[in-house]
């Protein structure tokens, strides 16, 4: 089959995309480690960076609608590129996640330690494998992969709903412990967003691959 | 058909309602044209293979494929342009309002008048541009008075969007036009014996991007008084005049659905790989 004009142009779109990814699960992996580990320096990586991954959003934004104008595709490949489109913001306001739950590191690692950690890095892990399936589905173009992972939003959803009432509870408890835990509060709604996001990217995985919006649908 | 029939003391082998189509029903109205097990041969050559087509009122539906695949072969069987070429043979119906217009009483002269046809290069005749257009009234003997003639001669050249680039000068002739201005002089001579159809075979292929777009946007504006069939080359046109696209393959068609569909997910892969460009 010969090679057609547009395939080097989607290749790039979907490279750039993943390095995009690739940036904001770092982003999110170093953000926990400074709460997880107390080590700000990981969080000021998060932050300092993000400029990087505004950039590639900016730049995957131009690229699509480059190919949009100049190669006018169609049936897959524009379902491609819308999806593309669409994802990258969602991606990069994963990335802001990430910065805004190492701003919240930086705050609590200046505080004496709070028993959140352990229970937190649990969530923040299913968080952040959700967010790697979803990447992997967004890849491979694999709409299944994409509902099962979106499935797994619930469970986040739990988690967030436990922790917040431990919180609550403790700052109920102790007075003293009112400001590190309404710190802890942000980081725990910040992680269940990423999962939301998460689930955004999924449902436009759906429709690029089978052209089927699963957008506002009850699961 | 709404107006005089082509064939007006012959009862029809099938009825209107039965000639429905599916997706007419879905859109509420009988279809206008109905193919059936449509066969087309140049000779022994099988042109058209079993093609099965409804095609609905007042709306625009293109014919798209690469070239050989049988669409502008397919659009000439539907005003019989194609009697003309010796050693061709047709079976199978295409109905107009139910009507088989294959039929051996059909008026070909008639049937014309109802189904119109402008095609892929202008072609004027070498008189004014106002005997252009009253050429058909005149032969069809469809106007009473000068004074209705240059009525509709007006009214044929304001629909075709020319009225106002030609007013001051219809007595010039056509081959002073330009190709796009001559284009919408074709589809004003078209439209002036009031067809029910019309048929356009690549109309905008021969025209430069500005007269193009006029052509289109005129389509677009026609279609509420016209039934439109276009065969076009231009996928890109197809998506943005068609309100139903029809692709065709070595004579068969492979996908006929509303063009929003074709263009975003199209059913079968064929029609995804031609539309994609990765056909051939």
């Amino acid at each position: 089959m010969h090679r057609r004009l547009i395939e080097d142009e989607l290749t790039r779109l979907r490279d750039k995309l993943l390095i995009m990814s690739g940036a904001t699960e770092k982003a999110i992996a170093l953000a926990v480690q400074s709460l997880t580990e107390r080590d700000s320096d990981r969080a000021l990586r998060v932050i300092r960076e993000d400029d990087l991954i505004d950039h590639m959003e900016l730049e995957i934004d131009a690229m699509c609608v480059d190919i949009l104008v100049l190669k006018q595709p169609a049936a897959s490949d524009l379902r491609f590129v819308v999806s593309i489109a669409r994802a990258a913001p969602t991606v990069e306001r994963i990335a802001d996640h990430a910065v805004n739950i190492a701003k919240h590191a930086l705050s609590l690692n200046d505080l004496p330690d709070l028993d959140m950690r352990i229970d937190v890095a649990r969530m923040a892990k299913d968080v952040q494998d959700m967010l790697v399936d979803g990447l992997d589905a967004f890849t491979s173009g694999d709409p299944e992969k994409a509902r099962s992972t979106i499935a797994r939003d619930d469970e986040v959803d739990v988690q967030y709903d436990v922790l917040y009432a431990k919180v609550i509870e403790v700052m109920t408890n102790d007075p003293s412990m009112v400001a590190r835990g309404a710190e802890w509060l942000f980081v725990l709604k910040h992680l269940e967003r990423i999962a939301d996001y998460v689930t955004n990217i999924c449902e436009q995985i759906v429709y690029m691959a089978r052209g089927q919006v699963i957008k506002h649908t009850i699961w | 058909m709404s107006g005089t029939s082509i064939m007006p003391t012959i009862q029809p082998a099938g009825s209107v309602e039965s000639a429905k189509d599916t997706r007419s029903e879905q859109a509420g109205a009988p279809a206008k044209i109905t193919i059936e097990q449509l066969n087309f041969y140049y000779s022994k050559t099988r042109a058209l293979k079993d093609i099965n087509l409804s095609i609905p009122p007042n709306q625009v539906t293109a014919f798209i494929g690469p070239s050989g695949c049988g669409k502008s072969t397919l659009i000439r069987t539907l005003n019989r342009m194609n009697d003309v070429i010796p050693g061709t043979r047709v079976e199978g119906k295409v109905r107009l309002d139910g009507e088989d217009i294959y039929a051996q009483s059909t008026d070909v002269v008639s049937l014309r008048q109802h189904v119109g046809m402008v095609f892929q290069k202008s072609n004027p005749f070498p008189r004014s541009i106002f005997d252009n257009v009253a050429y058909g009234l005149q032969v069809n003997k469809l106007t009473h008075s000068k004074a209705e003639m240059a009525d509709r001669v007006e009214g044929s050249l304001k629909a075709a969007a020319l009225w106002d680039e030609v007013k001051d000068r219809l007595k010039d002739s056509a081959y002073g036009l330009s190709g796009g201005q001559q284009q919408r002089l074709c589809i004003a001579r078209a439209l002036a014996v009031e067809p029910e159809v019309v048929l356009m075979d690549e109309p905008c292929s021969a025209l430069d991007p500005i007269a193009t777009q006029k052509i289109e946007e005129l389509i677009v504006e026609l279609k509420t008084r016209y039934t439109i069939v276009i065969v076009t080359h231009n996928m890109q046109q197809a998506a943005r005049v068609s309100d139903l696209t029809a692709l065709f393959w070595l004579g068969e068609m492979i996908e006929f659905s509303a063009t929003e569909k074709m263009f975003t997910k199209p059913e079968k892969q064929m029609t995804e790989d031609y539309i994609t460009g990765r056909f051939g």
